[in-house]
């Protein structure tokens, strides 16, 4: 079997797995009690913290540690909405966002709230002007994601931030950075960041934990009640094994970013070079994209056939975000980009990771090729 | 902007004449121990200045370190070009370019020739530099009385410097350049202010801390050794004397005086610091104290407290607000640590109503009443133990089975 699956989880490091087993074994004590045992778990957490925040470059205060991207998305969203409330009750994201922020803004309109869902280009881009238009004088909140999760398309995030500070200093800005961490460079200052959120488990580390980064100064309405942890944002005892697992995964993938740039990308390339040569496939990825994701359409093909094909052939793909790949419906992202219902139906997702190897590739294309010709007279149009 | 050099300006240790030399030296060990992690930089020192030529370091990140040499008050990035006319405008031009002046401006250039074979005299040059600079920034408005901009072109025969901005640093007097005092270093936010601001004015400070297990956590021990981790920033490194204190503090409760003990525990912990001075050859002690913020720190209990100490009390932050202290606080690096919320020795027993104008005859006859205290005092002297701090120190308590490898 091959894992071409990394967008939805990945493989841990070594280390991180020493890391969550020596720590848990060790440390079972509770950061909160006073005692020795205590303390030690509480300096544990107070040195995960600080390794996160130095991958970050922002300070450990501005690092909440979550269980992982949808609480992360959940708490920067509704917590803005709930603490600025009385503020304004208009908030803009996107049409392609992950269904963690998208399912979130659903919810607010329930709630008396208005949200914008901005269009994309063809190529699944957000067009910042776009973005100032939009902005008005009661927008509490912009959420963009930095890389989308089933196409790898990369968002303009330093024009967005500068728009969306520009029309509305008071504003704001959420990115959702789950597939963008340790696959391309991370600027939150540049990008005029107040809100960042990061799931470990895409990087390599343990699943269940997750960074929400707060700038100073902004205050989120708490989501749960109970202990102080987490200056009170976030109440729960802490997984300590899973934080410092966390942050090591952190560290690394922020000093490999530029080996998986070049590494990965080269597979990416190589991927998007041989379906291009193959006319029945249709490119929803770009070489100006993310290193990591190819999003192909085969339209007339159910994706799960193509899926279950190449893996008789031990090729491990996904149709979707893993989140939403149960639902038998098109890929909204792709309807977004302008896709056809056939293009959006048929969509399979290869995310690739450091694991994968030229030889993977190789077989790969030719598990691709055999899948595709096999599959190639059996196509529908129009196909439900 | 790529900057070619720093200039760093000296404060006000350059009047005074004979140890003028000492200060510079001093300022200038500190520079070179702060350029150690700059191999390329390279010092060159002129008259009540320093240029760091940078050869490609960092500018900004080597701007954020020198800003906290005590001596120097302010530094401007230097570009640096060919004494040449139509090269000295073209640098001043996208000099200015690089400001990106958004509102109208009061300017001026100010040159001056150094190198007296160059061919334009320092009048001369004004407009030569100034005409085409007004002539392209329509913002620029000419203003010979206090400008808000001040093009500096200083010509010389290897060059000509250019620069405008003053980055305002942290002045003082060199560090270590006044003599040594003791710190009592409590864990709140006042102290590590107060040791401070007494680097600044040039004092070599050691910490004294008085702590008083199980009363006190080790956390608090902890704070107080990041603290004075966090001041060892401002002077490489730092002395942090820990002082048990349980003992002496409990001997004061029971007996029937509560109000009186926070007056009792102030004089023994300047006792216990003046012979620590004595020992460590320190010739004053530096206090937090502001009037009138607690009961301490009253007139009359400042009185009744001071009177155990021959060496001279340094109390930097008497007259200071709370809120200009807690900007100070802020601005080192200490609030953060300061406002962690553990108990230390100044915030255990308490009482409810601690006397603010104490009596020094009760006190007196109260510590008299304590045989044994003189033997207290000299045996919490003894068992102090003595940590150095440095800005890299890993402060971590014993034996936590914490592993770096982890993480």
């Amino acid at each position: 079997m091959i894992y071409w699956d990394h967008a939805a989880s990945t493989p841990p490091y070594d280390e991180v797995i020493q890391t969550m087993t020596e720590v848990m074994k060790k440390h079972y004590g509770n950061p909160s009690s006073i005692h020795r045992m205590g303390e030690d778990a509480a300096r544990l957490i107070k040195r995960a913290r600080e390794v996160c925040a130095a991958s970050l470059h922002v300070k450990p205060p501005e690092v909440i540690l979550t269980t992982g991207a949808t609480e992360g998305n959940n708490m920067a969203i509704k917590g803005t909405a709930m603490q600025y409330g009385s503020r304004g009750k208009h908030i803009i994201t996107t049409q392609i966002e992950h269904p963690s922020v998208y399912d979130s803004c659903l919810e607010l309109e329930k709630h008396g709230y208005e949200v914008t869902y901005l269009p994309v280009d063809s190529k699944g881009m957000v067009n910042p002007s776009e973005v100032a238009s939009t902005v008005r004088k009661d927008t509490i909140l912009v959420s963009v994601m930095h890389v989308n999760n089933e196409t790898g398309a990369v968002q303009p995030l330093a024009e967005i931030g500068q728009a969306v500070k520009q029309a509305n200093p008071l504003t704001i800005f959420h990115i959702d950075g789950v597939q963008g961490f340790g696959k391309l460079p991370v600027q939150l200052e540049e990008w005029k960041a107040d809100l960042y959120t990061l799931s470990a488990h895409k990087i390599r580390g343990p699943k269940g934990t997750g960074v929400l980064y707060k700038r100073e100064g902004i205050t989120l309405h708490p989501l749960l009640s109970g202990g102080k942890q987490e200056s009170g944002l976030r109440a729960g005892t802490e997984n300590i094994p899973g934080f410092v697992a966390m942050s090591k995964a952190m560290r690394m993938a922020a000093e490999q970013t530029d080996t998986f740039m070049r590494e990965v990308g080269a597979l990416k390339s190589a991927l998007l070079a041989w379906i291009r040569k193959t006319p029945s496939l249709e490119l929803n990825s770009f070489e100006e994209g993310a290193p990591h994701i190819v999003n192909v359409s085969f339209p007339g093909m159910k994706a799960e056939v193509l899926l279950h094909t190449l893996e008789e052939h031990g090729m491990l793909v996904s149709t979707k975000s893993a989140c939403s790949s149960k639902t038998a419906e098109p890929s909204r992202v792709l309807l977004a980009m302008g896709r056809s219902g056939d293009a959006a139906s048929s969509a399979i997702r290869i995310s690739m990771g450091m694991t994968n190897t030229q030889q993977d590739l190789d077989r790969l294309l030719a598990a691709l090729e055999t899948a595709v010709n096999r599959l190639q007279p059996l196509r529908q149009e129009g196909m439900k | 902007m790529n900057y070619d050099m720093l200039l760093l300006r000296f404060g006000e240790f350059t009047l005074k004449g004979k140890n003028r030399n000492r200060f510079e030296k001093t300022v200038l060990t500190h520079v070179r121990s702060v350029l150690s992690s700059y191999p390329a930089a390279q010092i060159q020192k002129e008259y009540g200045r320093l240029y760091v030529a940078l050869n490609g370091e960092n500018a900004s990140q080597l701007i954020e370190e020198l800003k906290k040499i005590f001596g120097i008050i302010s530094i401007s990035p230097v570009v640096v070009c060919p004494s040449q006319l139509d090269k000295i405008v073209e640098t001043s031009t996208s000099f200015l370019e690089n400001l990106d002046l958004q509102k109208e401006t009061t300017f001026k250039v100010t040159a001056r020739r150094v190198w007296k074979a160059f061919p334009h005299p320092s009048q001369e040059m004004n407009h030569l530099v100034g005409s085409p600079l007004l002539k392209k920034f329509t913002m620029l408005k000419v203003s010979m009385k206090d400008p808000e901009l001040q093009l500096r072109v200083e010509i010389r025969e290897q060059g000509t410097y250019i620069y405008c901005e003053v980055i305002p640093a942290v002045g003082g007097f060199p560090r270590g350049s006044n003599g040594k005092g003791m710190l009592l270093l409590s864990g709140g936010i006042d102290s590590p202010v107060a040791g401070f601001t007494s680097m600044r004015r040039g004092l070599e400070v050691e910490c004294v801390h008085f702590y008083s297990y199980p009363f006190t956590s080790l956390k608090a021990k902890e704070k107080v050794m990041e603290l004075a981790k966090v001041l060892s920033g401002y002077a490489g490194e730092v002395k942090l004397h820990l002082v048990p204190f349980t003992e002496i503090q409990t001997s004061f409760t029971g007996l029937g005086q509560d109000n009186l003990i926070i007056t009792l525990m102030r004089r023994s912990m300047l006792r216990i610091a003046t012979m620590l001075a004595e020992r460590e050859g320190a010739l004053a002690i530096v206090t937090g104290d502001s009037l009138g913020q607690v009961a301490s720190q009253t007139l009359s209990s400042m009185n009744v407290i001071g009177r155990t100490t021959d060496l001279p009390i340094l109390r930097p932050l008497i007259m200071m607000d709370k809120s200009e202290i807690i900007d100070i606080a802020k601005r080192i690096g200490t609030y953060e640590l300061s406002i962690l919320p553990y108990e230390d020795c100044c915030t255990i027993f308490v009482p409810k109503s601690p006397a603010t104008n104490p009596n020094l005859r009760i006190v007196e006859s109260i510590e008299a009443s304590l045989a044994n205290l003189q033997t207290m005092l000299e045996e919490a002297v003894e068992r102090t133990e003595t940590v150095v701090l440095t800005p890299e120190s890993m402060i971590e308590a014993a034996e936590d089975g914490i592993d770096e490898e982890w993480f």
